[in-house]
């Protein structure tokens, strides 16, 4: 099997697998990096939501071959340390999470977003496809305003 | 990361503080065991809404049973005998730990539960941790998470055991120091001394294990004393979350288990007949073993992605299932049928008579069914999120072989459970791919198998006829066929063992129907029966409010039809023929700040409903666009509501807007197509559930303030009021008389193969 080198959460690996393995599997069974969550594995819920070269992607339809030597950031890559990124704060600060286990999607899919949109619309929110099983758009909507007010 | 045997490890084998034996809970530090049998209190509750005056002019109905004695009432008795078998320990850190037994999927439980713990032991909230409990047959009934009972079970019995414990160290602080104890306090940790000296628990909990204390009286605070209960609180386990460390099922490291899936039948409940390509398949890369099981064919690989792959590559011939060959439109013609017929004749007064259809729905949590297991010879050890584990520990014992003190069932907590996580089907699976291969496994259900071959809310159809004659409402009638709702995962038998049968010798469905379902309103004389034929038998599993969010909702929307052949306001019509002032106040909240009856444009519209159930009060006022009938937006929805005694209020928000989610998504676009024998939805892009796009963008929840001592429940509260409203305000909206839900339920979609 080739060996791919990339970057993950800033530290350099090199895996062993088939070309075409996604990278959800390369992540979570051969990295141990769990953060990203399998929920359909077809890019519909976007659980699994992370950055390649800082751009979300979906890590469960992107092949290994494809993040050969870019850099991948998953949601234990976001904070500096203990300090948390301000839209992880704004998810603490409205109290978000139900189950949980979307939102590292959900928040990487925001930071996304803010990275391109200083100033999201409601409309720009809503374009946002991350599955909340729970529901917790409306609390979603408002930790990414808050957020976005925060990052200005 | 979580060693699977850090349970065994831990632990300084100290005496408990009680007296009782403790056969599944291993002793460690500092313990409390509490064994108290207080007087049963059943009746307590008796005729709390019927007492209040009902409104002048309408017809007074006779109360229903929910308003009497509910389910949740019921649950709790079933937990009544073990109630205070909790385990509360105090680290030499001064952690206090209480194990709880009841599941995490999302509801703000363990939140709860740590607000309880340190409002009545003293300790800040930051120092209380709340592990879920392993299965602990020991305490029969009083390990199950549903019918929005947590909160209502665990209320007394947890302050009881902090509160006791929090007396322990005083006993401790009393003793080791020669104070008396009634000079003693408690502080923030620790216990105070009158010359100012602080002991922190922590320093005390060697001590109080070891040595005899004193007995001193265990009182637990009034409420007029809470600092912390009813006081908005962020989850104990938010951080978590954002941060990606939470760890679920398949997030644990337990040492040999490989990733596995499972090749499932064609048709639901079919079953593997021979493997046609085995040697192929495991002679593809990554591939560790297959094994034949009662649920369909596993492959085992090194990572998830190859098992995936190897389980599409499997060729199989399947037996039949139970509904080969069947279709929406059979099943819907097969409870259309099974529909109890009306008692009163229509055609002598003013009459309305309605046929309501809700589609079968999937529970969908975000995590699929999942487990991990390792069947050894003599032994078994289980992974998963599981609602009730006792019967999961019993059957999973019985499936492999083993006896049931041979069998550790760790329960984890999910994403997300609305119901599907009462039955055990992936630790059951896990559990018998491990026996058969030998080896742990640590099984993941796709999406696809998930939604298809998942446990789900049936179908059901539903006949309504109301008549009325001036300004009252004679009677209402509401007939309910569904599809048969299996409650085989020990919810039945709990409800059973607490006396339902006395109650009306019913079956399970009728009983639990009849506990949760009442109509609020005074409408003479109403009869509600609900009728389970067995002649469709799939997957299902109660689904979040269980038979109300459909029977409620559609009650709701003929309310309104009612209200205008009466010629009246649809709130000023359930205001007067609501049964109770309680009733009215949280229908006037929503009525008032989310401003009834203003102005709006055309195609919008507004529509309100009310609901009452597990002792708690909801109404709910949406505001929507409807002028792309296919696709009508709620863009602000008004909540109001009363659980009696909030112990979260930021929690209970979250459930609320929880359910009306839930009510958006399934009266919208949510629904299950199933056509030969199995459903056409096979993910998030086919099954539309709500996205962001279809939920609100204004959002308020008022809290209405504490008005009993005892907390109602509220996880599944959230939903029926806002199906309601959603129906009304669809119909306000169109002008139409909407009938079957979802409104928008196309097959817009490429199936994925069988």
């Amino acid at each position: 099997m080739p060996n791919y080198t990339f970057t993950v959460n800033g530290k350099s690996v090199t895996v062993d697998a088939p070309a075409d393995l996604a990278m959800l599997w390369v992540l979570r069974d051969k990295l141990g990096v769990k953060g990203p969550k399998y929920g359909c594995g077809i890019d519909v819920c976007k659980a699994c939501t992370s950055h390649l070269d800082g751009d979300a992607f979906n890590p469960c339809q992107t092949p290994v071959s494809e993040c050969d030597g870019r850099e991948v950031t998953t949601i234990e890559g976001l904070a500096n340390g203990d300090e948390l990124h301000p839209v992880q704060e704004a998810w603490l600060e409205e109290d978000v999470a139900q189950c949980g286990y979307c939102q590292p999607g959900q928040i990487m899919a925001a930071v996304a977003l803010l990275k391109k949109t200083k100033n999201p619309t409601d409309e720009d929110i809503d374009a946002i496809e991350n599955v909340c099983r729970c529901g917790t758009y409306f609390r979603i909507r408002e930790a990414i305003k808050k957020a976005a007010a925060a990052m200005r | 990361m979580v060693n699977p045997t850090t349970r065994s490890e831990r632990g300084d084998e100290l005496p408990q503080g009680g007296d009782a034996p403790l056969p599944a809970v291993r002793r460690r530090r500092f313990l409390t065991y509490l064994v108290a049998a207080p007087a049963l209190t059943v009746a307590a509750k008796m005729g709390l809404d019927s007492a209040a005056s009902p409104a002048a002019e309408a017809i007074p109905s006779l109360p229903q049973l929910p308003e009497v004695y509910d389910l949740g009432d019921l649950i709790k008795l079933s937990c009544e005998p073990t109630k205070d078998m909790l385990v509360l320990e105090v680290d030499k850190d001064g952690t206090v730990r209480l194990f709880l037994p009841r599941m995490e999927v999302g509801q703000g439980i363990t939140t709860a539960a740590a607000m309880l713990v340190a409002e009545e032991m003293d300790v800040p909230l930051s120092k209380v941790e709340i592990p879920l409990s392993d299965a602990r047959p020991e305490l029969i009934w009083n390990q199950l998470t549903g019918g929005s009972s947590t909160i209502r079970t665990v209320y007394e019995p947890i302050r009881n055991a902090a509160a006791s414990a929090r007396t322990s160290m005083v006993a401790a602080a009393s003793k080791k120091y020669g104070l008396p104890a009634e000079e003693l306090t408690t502080r923030d940790g620790a216990v105070i001394a009158p010359n100012g000296s602080v002991y922190p628990f922590g320093s005390l909990t060697a001590y109080a294990a070891n040595a005899e204390l004193p007995k001193l009286a265990v009182k637990t605070k009034s409420s007029s004393e809470f600092k912390l209960i009813g006081k908005k609180t962020d989850r104990i386990d938010a951080r978590k979350m954002v941060t990606g460390q939470m760890e679920y099922t398949l997030d644990l490291d337990v040492p040999g288990a490989m990733p596995t899936m499972v090749r499932r039948p064609p048709t639901i409940q079919g079953s593997p007949k021979e493997i046609l390509n085995e040697d192929e398949i495991r002679a593809m890369p990554g591939v560790i073993d297959i094994a034949m099981v009662a649920t369909g064919v596993a492959v085992m690989a090194e990572t998830f992605g190859q098992a995936l792959d190897a389980k599409d590559a499997l060729e199989v011939n399947w037996n039949p299932g139970t509904i080969d060959g069947l279709s929406n439109e059979d099943i819907k013609a097969r409870l259309s049928a099974a529909a109890v017929p009306f008692t009163v004749p229509s055609g002598l007064t003013d009459f309305i008579d309605a046929e309501f259809d809700f589609a079968p729905v999937s529970h969908a949590p975000l995590e699929t069914n999942t487990a991990i297991a390792d069947v050894r010879s003599d032994r078994a050890e289980i992974w998963s999120g599981l609602k009730i584990p006792i019967i999961a520990l019993q059957n999973i014992a019985q499936e492999v072989g083993l006896s049931e003190d041979a069998v550790t069932v760790h329960v984890v907590q999910s994403g997300g459970s609305f119901g599907r996580r009462l039955f055990h089907d992936g630790a059951l699976e896990a559990a018998r791919i491990s026996k058969a291969m030998g080896k742990p496994v640590k099984l993941l259900w796709t999406r696809v198998d998930d939604m298809r071959h998942g446990r789900i809310r049936g179908a059901s159809h539903h006949k309504v006829r109301a008549t009325f004659a001036s300004n009252q409402v004679l009677s209402y009638e509401h007939r309910v066929a569904s599809v048969k709702t299996d409650w085989r995962h020990g919810f039945g038998e709990a409800i059973t063992a607490a006396g339902a049968e006395g109650i009306g010798n019913l079956g399970y469905t009728q009983t639990i129907f009849n506990m949760t379902v009442e109509c609020p309103y005074n409408f003479g004389a109403v009869t509600e029966v609900i009728n389970e034929p067995e002649n469709v038998i799939l997957n299902t599993s109660a689904w979040r409010s269980v038979y109300s969010a459909m029977t409620r909702g559609a009650e709701e929307i003929i309310v309104d039809e009612i209200a205008a052949k009466l010629g009246k306001d649809p709130y000023e019509f359930r205001r007067e023929f609501l049964k109770t002032d309680e009733a009215r106040a949280v229908l006037e909240k929503v009525a008032v700040e989310g401003k009834w009856g203003k102005n709006m444009p055309d195609g919008h519209a507004q529509g309100i409903a009310y609901h009452q159930e597990y002792r708690s009060r909801t109404a709910c006022l949406m505001e929507m666009d409807a002028t792309d009938p296919k696709n009508p937006r709620v863009y602000k929805a008004t909540i109001a509501v009363d659980v009696g005694r909030p112990i979260n209020p930021t929690g209970l928000q979250a459930q609320m807007i929880s359910g009306m989610t839930d009510a958006i998504a399934t009266m919208h676009r949510a629904g299950l197509h199933f056509e030969d024998g199995l459903p056409l939805e096979g993910s998030y892009s086919q099954f539309h559930y709500a996205r962001q796009k279809n939920s609100p963008i204004d959002v308020r929840v008022f809290v209405m303030p504490p008005n009993r001592e005892e907390p109602g429940g509220s996880g599944e509260l959230g939903v029926p009021a806002s199906a309601g409203a959603f129906g009304c305000a669809y119909a306000r909206a169109t002008g139409t008389k909407p009938r079957s839900f979802p409104i928008n339920f196309d097959v817009d979609f490429e199936p994925f193969p069988r």
